[in-house]
């Protein structure tokens, strides 16, 4: 009990964060603490869980997804076009983009599996390439005006006192549900981790390591696409340049959240504090009105500084006591 | 590890100059050079001038990469650096305004250089926690305006000529002509090659490599300091948004173009600079060709996974040089 | 030499029989026409020196490595595994000493990973939890299988990855050095285990440097040496004498002539001495003195602590206890850097990780000791180290003699005498040399002898580990011999004889318990 309690400390202490900062944003400001911040929480940080997800996924594995923001501003280029101009049902828009995308992260997952390159580098010239392809679309910001659109968006529980819960933010507690269940519950999500443990090992275990790499990019890419469609949702537009720079933030989200981006360690429900507690801060200067966005950035760099610099001492720790007897634990 | 034999760098040469052809091809008035008011115009005046910025971060991205590194706070650095210098330019002499950018980069390369050398975490890591900050603290310094100014000092530095030559060339080939003084002419150099190469090997050989790695993150700073004074130089002001947004990546790429395994071992800063000019290149003729500027990315992305295929340790160091060349011919 | 014996009459029968095993590595030969038999319930000692062709062997019947030549037959049944897992499906898993599972799963993923009894696709983790804790009761283990792997010791982590083999109906399990770095109760808790699979019928190939371990629970042994079956024996008809002999012994080559003896030389200036030098856990404090124009030679089996000893020396490994005197002065060595400001110098085993730097050039790799000395700001002007490497290129027959070859290009031997160089540009007062002739051709091996005396002649003190007790005798003055990371004998002037040396390796230590099966 005790020894599986430490395993879960670096998400408790995310969630210790959220919770603090969430009571100190409530004591500054009386209306902060409504079931209305929560749920606009939930609704503007929505594409960002959903990367997340995919991207804890990649971290754990032992890799990293640079593309996951280009895929997403494909994604929303793709669908205004297919829908708007091309005047394929949306549906159908869908279902097609996100069989792209699985086949872009497929293809990125069998290079760095069979050219044994970095996954920084090869995930670097997929962001470039999705960007450019969504350049080369359009560069016009093109609006959605599809009527399952304007149904999604009025689509919501709707709670008393006016809050609801949108569709983008049901999608992105869906993705995340089963996240959880597919990697804490399923053999490929313990493959995953055992890659991201140690991928020698994994291999002589008999394991089908080109396989599980392959799946891992491609699911990344996959919720990357769904984030962009959910995107597009929230903003019923297509434009070649948003989500420029998302990667990052959900890297860090990713980071905040406990999984060590060196591989082996995370949970999915650390991403989702981690993303909940960018959002928090953005939330927060918002509410403030005079704070500049900025901080957000520099806030967020000390979170990742914190928690990088906690996860080192932990490592330090374990392998100081590598050599305890049996039943000890780090 | 492939072996690679000693390099001369003929297929980055070659590549380069099939690019320029290329250019000279699309639009016949390329090569036109012309003097006016004692500073030189044309399309490869402007190839240098505007490679400038990443030429100058690869000349600091070269020898980190070179150790096994990577720096991906070079793009923020710039952001940070440009908006000090533009904050400081009308108030302080230029000397003043000079030494607080440079030395913030140098800061900012000492922080990553402690967290990789000291702390001993992940260059990757370690540089990630700058490049989402760093943007955030230039932003904190021009309060989040774009910051402008009028200081003929500052503005030479970016518009400006020497000999002719634009500034930023002169600046640019100033700090490669240092770095490899510094690099070549004391046994750094070789040091670094040798601790990128083989880190135990070059720990047992009595390299003193933590020292060496904190030295190189520093002079990376240092590079993407002057890489940012030069942008602002170049606006007359600071936009700490966009200032050398994505520029890291384009450092990187112009490192592996110049023959750099990402794996460490033996660099050339000249090659280095001549992949950042094979990217600017590129992206001048793209302009020029009339194609679409949206092409470049596209580009880009072909270009680094061709030189990554043929960097690969599957295929083989030997295609380096071939995949640059064949990537050329897409545009 | 010690033949094969034929099989005792109503012994147990043939669980797997391997056929002329080859295998050479561009031009290498790592394995010439290897047999080896192991029977049903039989625990098979595998020993050899570095290099004698162990790993080779178990990659080559895992099917790790493509073999160039041999068969192999299974309960009489002819398999050709083409990987680990084709292995471990066909009846053979393997163990290694750095414990193939994932450290950062807990112990019932590893014992289930890739097999998990699963229901619509989710890991029935209950279920799993159930299997795994009744799999480890069969081995006596009662420990949280919810824990991850690394919060174990390496002990229980090799009775983890054994148990994974055993459920997965290994028939013949392979254990690389699983005691290397086990303490001894550790070690006891293992044989208990391998003494149940003995039992239950399982064929064990075990791997060791330990000759206790050996004697204590092995029923045969084979020995490998240069890539050759040297001998194989039931453990009863091998003493520990004829096994070291078998496994170090070498036919005396006439190269290499017996050094004239030096009782009559006086006791030379100190260069360096050491008193109570050690580290916990990885060499038991001891004593050294090395003198100038004086050859310290370390003798004893893999693992007893020779290289642990030079790397304390050297400072690569910080000692926690201990002093040094240096040229009469107290000195403290926490670094290699330091080391070399006392003109200390060291050529480690490890070449190709820890030696050369492949893609630099041959002058780049011998002036680079020097180089790191004088420091950074003090290069070496591209004419001196032109003539550096030229002079040792020259002095040491380097080939090709071209400077500028990147090393990695060169064979064995040759980048040895660049490693040398290396040193040697330094001018050290003690040069360390660990295994300097390990894995280079013959005639190289003449030549690194004897420029070792050379250097000797002209007053450097010397450090030298090797395996090669013949050619150690030629050139020592005085062996020092190391068992179980202990220094436990020291010879001197006329001692220094391999039969002495031999009988000092194989001793019983007293304080070990006695050997079950020694004859």
């Amino acid at each position: 009990m005790i020894r599986s309690l430490s395993r879960l400390t670096p998400v408790l202490a995310t969630l210790a964060v959220f919770l603090a900062g969430f009571i100190a944003c409530s004591l500054v400001y009386p209306n902060f603490a409504s079931l209305r911040v929560v749920m606009n929480l939930l609704t503007d940080n929505a594409f960002l869980a959903i990367v997340a997800v995919g991207m804890t996924f990649v971290i754990i594995s032992g890799g990293i997804d640079l593309s996951v923001g280009s895929v997403i501003g494909f994604t929303t280029v793709f669908l205004a076009l297919a829908i708007e101009r091309w005047g394929v049902p949306p549906l159908m828009a869908f279902v097609l983009i996100l069989v792209i995308c699985a086949a872009f992260g497929a293809a990125m997952g069998a290079i760095i599996q069979y050219f044994e390159l970095p996954a920084f580098i090869v995930t670097l010239a997929g962001m470039f390439l999705a960007r450019g392809v969504s350049f080369l679309l359009s560069t016009e910001s093109i609006p959605i005006t599809a009527d399952l659109y304007a149904h999604l968006s009025e689509h919501a529980f709707r709670f008393e006192g006016g809050s609801r819960l949108t569709v983008p933010a049901m999608i992105m507690i869906a993705v995340v549900l089963a996240g959880m269940v597919l990697l804490h519950l399923t053999r490929f999500g313990a493959n995953v981790y055992a890659l991201g443990g140690s991928r020698q090992a994994t291999a002589l275990m008999g394991i089908n390591v080109a396989r599980t790499t392959v799946l891992i990019y491609t699911l990344s890419s996959v919720l990357a696409g769904l984030a962009g469609i959910v995107f597009s949702l929230y903003t019923s537009s297509g434009y070649s340049l948003s989500a420029v720079g998302v990667e990052l933030d959900a890297i860090a989200a990713v980071v905040i959240g406990g999984t060590l981006l060196s591989g082996g360690y995370g949970f999915i429900f650390g991403s989702f504090l981690g993303v909940m507690i960018q959002g928090l801060i953005q939330t927060y200067i918002s509410f403030d009105g005079m704070l500049s966005s900025w901080w957000a950035k520099i806030a967020t760099g000390l979170l990742l500084f914190a928690f990088i610099a906690f996860q080192q001492f932990t490592l330090h720790l374990a392998r100081r006591s590598r050599r305890a007897p049996a039943g000890v634990h780090p | 590890m492939a072996l690679r034999l000693p390099r001369i760098g003929t297929s980055q040469i070659v590549a380069l100059a099939v690019i320029l052809l290329a250019n000279w091809v699309v639009s016949p008035q390329f090569f036109d050079i012309r003097l006016q008011d004692g500073r030189l115009f044309g399309s490869l005046i402007d190839v240098l001038n505007r490679g400038a910025p990443v030429a100058l971060l690869s000349i600091g991205m070269v020898l980190v990469i070179a150790m096994r590194g990577i720096d991906l706070s070079v793009g923020a650095v710039m952001a940070i650096c440009g908006a000090i210098a533009a904050s400081l330019a009308d108030s302080h002499a230029l000397p003043v305004v000079l030494a607080a950018a440079l030395g913030a980069g140098l800061a900012c390369g000492l922080w990553n250089g402690l967290l990789v050398a000291v702390l001993g975490i992940q260059p990757i890591v370690a540089t990630l926690i700058l490049m989402v900050a760093g943007r955030g603290i230039a932003q904190l310094i021009t309060e989040g305006r774009i910051v402008t100014f009028t200081s003929p000092d500052l503005a030479f530095l970016g518009g400006g000529s020497v000999l002719g030559l634009p500034t930023p060339v002169v600046l640019t080939l100033g700090m490669m002509a240092l770095t490899l003084a510094i690099v070549r002419g004391s046994a750094l150099g070789l040091m670094i090659e040798a601790t990128g190469g083989n880190p135990r090997a070059s720990a047992l050989a009595g390299i003193g490599t933590r020292l060496i790695t904190v030295a190189v993150y520093m002079w990376s700073g240092l590079c993407a300091a002057l890489a940012g004074i030069v942008a602002s130089a170049d606006i007359l002001g600071a936009d700490a948004n966009n200032a050398g947004l994505w520029l890291e990546l384009d450092a990187i790429l112009a490192v592996v173009i110049g023959g750099t395994s990402l794996f460490g071992g033996r660099f050339s800063i000249i090659l280095a600079v001549v992949g950042a000019l094979i990217i600017q290149a590129m992206n001048t003729g793209i302009l020029l060709s009339g194609l679409p500027p949206e092409t470049n990315l596209v580009v880009k992305a072909v270009v680094v996974l061709a030189v990554l295929l043929a960097q690969s340790p599957r295929i083989g160091g030997h295609l380096a040089g071939l995949g640059v060349l064949f990537s050329r011919k897409k545009p | 030499m010690l033949a094969t014996s034929p099989p005792a009459a109503g012994a147990a029968p043939d669980l797997l029989a391997l056929i002329g095993f080859s295998k050479s590595f561009a031009g290498f030969t790592a394995l010439d026409r290897v047999d080896f038999t192991l029977k049903v319930g039989e625990i098979h000692a595998l020993l050899g020196e570095n290099g004698a062709g162990k790993s080779t062997l178990i990659k080559a019947m895992t099917g790790v490595v493509a073999r160039d030549a041999g068969t192999m037959r299974l309960d009489g049944i002819e398999i050709a595994p083409r990987s680990a897992e084709e292995a471990v499906r066909a009846g053979i898993a393997t163990v290694y000493q750095e414990v193939n599972l994932a450290p950062n799963l807990s112990v019932a993923q590893n014992l289930f990973l890739g097999r998990q009894p699963t229901r619509f696709g989710l890991v029935r983790e209950g279920e799993m939890r159930r299997r795994a804790r009744a799999l480890l009761a069969e081995f006596g283990l009662s420990i949280d299988i919810a824990a991850p792997l690394e919060s174990y010791s390496v002990a229980i982590q090799h009775i983890i990855a054994i148990a994974r083999a055993v459920d997965q109906s290994a028939r013949v399990l392979i254990l690389d050095e699983p005691t290397a770095s086990l303490d001894a109760q550790e070690v006891e808790v293992l044989f208990a285990v391998m003494r149940q699979l003995k039992a239950r019928g399982i064929g064990i190939v075990f791997v060791t440097h330990f000759l206790d371990q050996v004697y204590a629970i092995c029923d045969r042994i084979t020995v490998l040496r240069n890539g050759r079956l040297a001998g194989s024996a039931p453990v009863a008809d091998l003493p520990r004498l004829d096994l070291v002999r078998l496994m170090l012994g070498r036919e005396l080559s006439a190269a290499t002539g017996r050094r004239p003896p030096h009782e009559a030389r006086a006791p030379s200036t100190a260069v360096a001495a050491f008193r109570g030098l050690g580290k916990t856990g990885y060499v038991v404090p001891f004593d050294l003195t090395l003198r100038a124009g004086h050859v310290v030679g370390l003798a004893g089996l893999l693992g007893s602590g020779r290289t642990e000893t030079v790397r304390l020396v050297f400072g690569a490994e910080r000692a926690d206890c201990g002093a040094a005197q240096v040229a009469g002065q107290k000195a403290s060595i926490g670094s290699p850097r330091e080391a070399m400001a006392l003109g200390f110098g060291y050529c480690p085993e490890e070449r190709k990780t820890e030696g050369i730097v492949a893609e630099l050039t041959v002058r780049e790799n011998i002036v680079l000791a020097l180089q790191a000395r004088r420091g950074a700001l003090a290069p070496l002007s591209r004419r001196e180290q032109d003539a550096i490497a030229a002079k040792f290129i020259r002095l040491l027959d380097i080939r090709p003699p071209d400077p500028e070859r990147p090393i990695g290009l060169l064979s064995g031997g040759n980048q040895q005498k660049a490693l040398l160089a290396r040193w040697l540009a330094t001018a050290p007062q003690l040069l360390i040399l660990d295994e300097p002739t390990r894995g280079i051709d013959v005639g190289a091996h003449a030549e690194i002898i004897k420029l070792i005396r050379d250097l000797c002649a002209e007053g450097m003190a010397l450090l030298v580990v090797s395996s090669e007790l013949d050619e150690l005798v030629t050139y020592a003055d005085e062996v020092i011999v190391l068992r179980e990371r202990a220094h436990v004998a020291r010879l001197t002037g006329a001692q220094v004889e391999v039969p002495a040396i031999l009988a000092a390796i194989a001793e019983v230590p007293s304080s070990a318990s006695p050997p079950v099966r020694a004859a």
